[in-house]
């Protein structure tokens, strides 16, 4: 496999090495040849090729002009059908497109399809989509291995270079999860950073668009592409963008990293302290001082995320109630019978059991006792941020707990699929930017991810400290 | 005052609190571009947002908060810088996200009051609780065809006051008062067109009855009533219902009630157990919402004078009575007429009472009677005017300036006009009046000589007889004078 890069592709259309469309046919050759990953829930090669006609009968100048780069299915296009991975959504064609695929067709992107995901991004394994499971590109030939979620579609997308970057969204670690399983850069800006709009909501206080990409270097391209405010989105931030690729800078001397004591978790696998280690050796290496730091609330994260997320999913997934848009049960004799099917049929069974969960924690009697009580130790855990920032540039953690499991692994056992966040989830509460880079293998010679997070909108430092780790590590 | 109920063993007391819902007078709607225009066609006023497509997100109308704001300073109410929007959780037909936006915890004016006047004088306040912001759901037509419903999304995501009251309401009337007053402080303040029949303003009623002195009752909620006529009605049934229960002995069941306006009865809607549990939380997709204090300085300084403000205005500068004062000011455009005639002479002033009278009396019954109102009388201010100078200054009679005034309204004509054209203006030359009052005396000898024996009464037939031979234009006191004069006379 080819090692491609978004920057050196930029170089060579440039150079005209090659053109746009001998790139995207390179390209839509690949994704052909790999559809047995079931990366895509939809792709059509005519799409692609009349974004191609369309784009070679423009001049004007733009950044990303001719990129192929893969969609996660929760966001909304025009060109192609958006589904969330539901069967709520099998058929639905978004009038509208999103903030974020806005701004990359701006910038002349192409998109090759929409990625696969798990069931309105509610998973840790892309295996919980009506539309089947993805696998892993680094499986071995009789062992599938699960791409991690929820956003595996994509991050598959960009390991088995069907892409040269795809866009993700990350609510408790979807983006960093499975950039980690597939060995890819994936980046989870700090929430706010990437306008919400048009993105089909999972728990909207914690959603936000990232970016999949084969380097660092390429997603803080493509991270700069699809950031910016938006009137649209109320929880959008009017912060400036800065040129984050041309800013980036891999010396590191003077740094402070944090290292938090309390993500030593016991059970943790070897492989994933020993990189730990690895890479705080580097960065020692680097001039960076280590600070041994605590995030005393470290341990309420998952708890807490898993009250505050599916309390937000029970009201956001009520308007796919059949009414409007979207799958309706024919076995209707009343509107609540019309619910009551529509919504049982048309939802799989992680959704509804998030759906459940969150409806109970907001009830009645119960919502002090979860609901506010969650929001608070929510709070506890971003103060736990803020201090440790007082010492310290960036933070650095492994990404998972594991290397990419087998496919059906942890199938029927939610709370250890819910583990799968446990290093993820303490920065998407705090609203922190993430990001994954791949660094070391296990012993099966699997990926393993290295999480960098950092002050809220200092993805600058985020990156900085990544393509640093990264430029060590090749 | 005595505002108690007879039942068949004992007096009962009802004890009230509204709940009304005020369409803001707003182009477009809380938190999306779409226009609020009423009566468009079925979904034609529909945004992604209000809609709810997947990703869609709310942005709030920075307009209708102010106008909320605008609304909780007519109430004399705290308005609070801090106040967060939140879901209510509950699936309907017409309710798109499956949740309505409104505030719940903080909303975004706090406790207020409001004064409501009676005939004989008296006044009383009801305290409002809380004012907050939300949005309307769309429509469920359910008549247009046999088996299905169809849903008309314009009136989706339109913005709403709800006003609650306290329990301070104690009877039916005072109900009406006192949603006439919002109503009317709407109005003044522009933030609702105050239309009950197009749904503008409508109100939901809590009820319950007490002994006198008692605890409150268990109470039952009457929703959505679209006129004050329903309200009173409903509350009369309602109470009514429930004091015949409660008086076998029953007890009252805290229900959401229907009312039927047609039968004029209450019926259950769902009881206590059925009741929604709402899952209230804080919107995730909206920030809490900050006023500060200069905004809110800022919206309070462009409020115009409210009906409270004038009414004690035109107490102290006119001596109305507070009674006079609080019709004349129940009404923007009544107070405005009533402004623009008293301003429009010098002289006026000193007969505001008389032109209170015209106004309130004689000009009201004429545009009822043909369907118009004060905004497009064909009698403007001025020349209302120029008929009570007239009448002030005994060019014709009161009695004459009602035929003018139904003149004026007809064709459009100025008093002064009519006065000439007819030549209606009063006798008041005494020898004139002293030779009509002979003719009169001359006429009618018996009925001198029963006058002269005593029957005082019959001073009314001479008048009568003597201002028709003048027409109706002698004036009316030297008429008396003269009259009077020449009949002792004869004594």
């Amino acid at each position: 496999m080819p090692k491609s890069s978004l920057k050196q592709t930029l170089k060579d259309l440039d150079t005209k090495k090659i053109s746009i469309r001998e790139l995207n046919q390179d390209y839509l050759k690949r994704i052909k040849e790999n559809e047995n990953l079931n990366v895509f829930i939809h792709f059509s090669e005519d799409n692609v090729l009349k974004q191609l006609d369309n784009l070679e009968n423009d001049n004007s100048a733009k950044k990303l002009k001719g990129i192929p780069i893969a969609i996660k299915d929760l966001f909304c296009t025009k060109s192609m059908p958006t589904t969330a991975a539901s069967k709520i959504l099998e058929n639905f064609n978004p009038t509208y497109e999103s903030f974020v695929t806005q701004k990359l067709l701006d910038e002349g992107s192409i998109f090759v399809g929409k990625t696969n995901l798990d069931e309105f991004a509610m998973g840790s394994a892309t295996n919980t989509s009506f539309f089947g499971n993805t696998i892993n590109p680094l499986s071995k030939e009789n062992e599938p291995l699960a791409p991690g979620g929820s956003s595996g579609g994509s991050a598959a997308a960009v390991a088995a270079d069907l892409c040269l970057g795809a866009t993700g969204t990350d609510t408790g670690g979807s983006i960093r999860q499975p950039a980690s399983f597939c060995g890819v850069v994936g980046i989870k800006p700090t929430y706010g950073l990437c306008s919400r709009w048009g993105i089909a909501a999972f728990a909207s206080s914690l959603d936000q668009a990232g970016i999949f990409s084969h380097n660092v270097e390429d997603a803080s391209i493509l991270l700069q592409s699809i950031a910016g405010f938006d009137q649209r989105d109320s929880t959008s931030a009017k912060v400036d963008i800065p040129n984050y690729f041309e800013n980036l800078d891999d010396d590191l001397n003077g740094k402070t990293v944090g290292i938090p004591k309390e993500y030593s978790i016991d059970g943790t696998p070897m492989e994933i302290s020993q990189i730990w280690e690895d890479a705080i050796k580097v960065l020692e290496k680097k001039g960076v001082k280590i600070k041994n730091i605590s995030l005393p609330h470290t341990k309420y994260a998952l708890p807490t995320y898993y009250i505050i997320a599916p309390a937000e999913a029970s009201s956001n997934l009520a308007r796919y109630d059949g009414v409007k848009y979207g799958f309706r049960s024919d076995e209707i004799d009343s509107l609540d019978e019309m619910y009551e099917n529509t919504r049982a049929q048309g939802f799989g069974r992680e959704v509804k059991r998030r759906i459940l969960i969150g409806t109970y924690v907001l009830s009645a009697g119960y919502y002090d006792a979860y609901y506010l009580k969650a929001q608070k130790v929510r709070k506890l855990i971003a103060d736990d941020f803020n201090k440790a920032f007082k010492e310290c540039d960036f933070i650095v953690t492994p990404t998972a707990p594991s290397a990419a499991f087998p496919l059906n692994e942890k199938q029927n056992d939610p709370i250890k699929m819910y583990l799968n966040d446990v290093f993820t989830v303490p920065a998407s509460l705090a609203g922190l930017p993430g990001i994954s880079i791949p660094f070391g293998k296990d012993k099966n010679n699997l990926p393993l991810g290295i999480q960098i997070l950092g002050k809220h909108f200092d993805e600058q430092q985020v990156f900085n400290a990544a393509v640093s780790l990264e430029r060590s590590y090749e | 005052m005595n505002n108690l109920i007879k039942g068949e063993k004992h007096d009962w007391e009802m004890v009230i609190g509204l709940e009304i819902h005020a369409q803001v007078k707003s182009n477009s709607k809380l938190f999306s571009s779409s226009s609020t225009k009423f009566g468009s066609s079925p979904n034609s006023q529909v945004s992604l947002v209000d809609a709810a497509m997947p990703g869609m997100l709310p942005v709030i109308n920075k307009y209708c908060v102010e106008q909320a704001v605008k609304t909780g300073v007519g109430l004399n109410a705290k308005i609070n810088n801090y106040s967060v929007f939140d879901r209510k959780n509950y699936f309907y037909a017409d309710l798109p996200q499956g949740y309505q936006i409104s505030q719940y915890k903080y909303p975004i004016v706090g406790e207020g009051k409001v004064t409501i006047d009676f005939k004989d004088g008296t006044s009383k306040d009801i305290r409002i609780v809380r004012l907050h912001l939300e949005q309307d759901a769309g429509k469920s037509l359910h008549d247009q065809n046999p088996s299905k419903t169809y849903v008309d999304l314009n009136r989706s995501g339109v913005a709403l006051m709800e006003i609650v009251s306290e329990p301070d309401i104690r009877t039916p009337d005072e109900a009406g008062m006192y949603i006439s007053k919002i109503r009317s402080i709407l109005m003044y303040l522009d933030t609702c067109d105050g239309n009950m029949q197009e749904g503008s303003l409508r109100a939901d009623v809590n009820i319950s009855v007490r002994k006198p002195g008692d605890e409150y009752g268990t109470r039952c909620e009457i929703k959505n009533l679209n006129s004050i006529k329903f309200i009173k009605q409903a509350i009369n049934y309602e109470a009514k219902r429930q004091i015949e229960i409660l008086e076998s002995g029953g007890s009252i069941e805290q229900n959401t009630m229907l009312f039927n306006t047609s039968t004029g009865k209450t019926r259950p809607m769902r009881n206590k157990e059925e009741a929604h549990d709402y899952r209230y939380f804080p919107d995730p997709d909206l920030l809490p919402l900050e006023i500060s204090k200069e905004e809110i300085g800022k919206i309070k300084s462009s409020i115009p004078e409210l009906p409270d403000e004038l009414k004690n205005k035109f107490t102290e500068t006119y001596k109305l009575s507070n009674y006079d004062a609080s019709v004349l000011t129940a009404e923007k455009q009544t107070s405005d007429y009533f402004n623009e005639t008293i301003n429009s002479d010098p002289e006026l002033k000193n007969y505001a009472k008389i032109v209170v009278n015209w106004i309130t009396s004689e000009l009201f019954s004429l545009l009822n009677k043909n369907n118009q109102d004060l905004n497009n009388s064909p009698v403007s201010p001025e020349n209302l005017g120029q008929l009570i100078k007239l009448i002030s200054t005994n060019e014709i009679s009161g009695k004459i300036a009602k035929d003018v005034l139904e003149d004026m309204f007809s064709s459009g004509k100025t008093a002064r006009q009519i006065v000439d054209e007819k030549g209606l203006q009063q006798v008041t030359d005494q020898g004139e009046i002293a030779k009509v009052i002979d003719e009169v005396i001359a006429e009618n000898p018996k009925m001198v000589e029963q006058y002269l024996a005593g029957k005082d009464k019959l001073l009314g037939f001479f008048v009568g007889q003597a201002m028709k031979l003048t027409k109706g234009k002698a004036n009316p006191k030297m008429l008396n004078d003269i009259l009077k004069q020449k009949l002792n006379k004869k004594n």
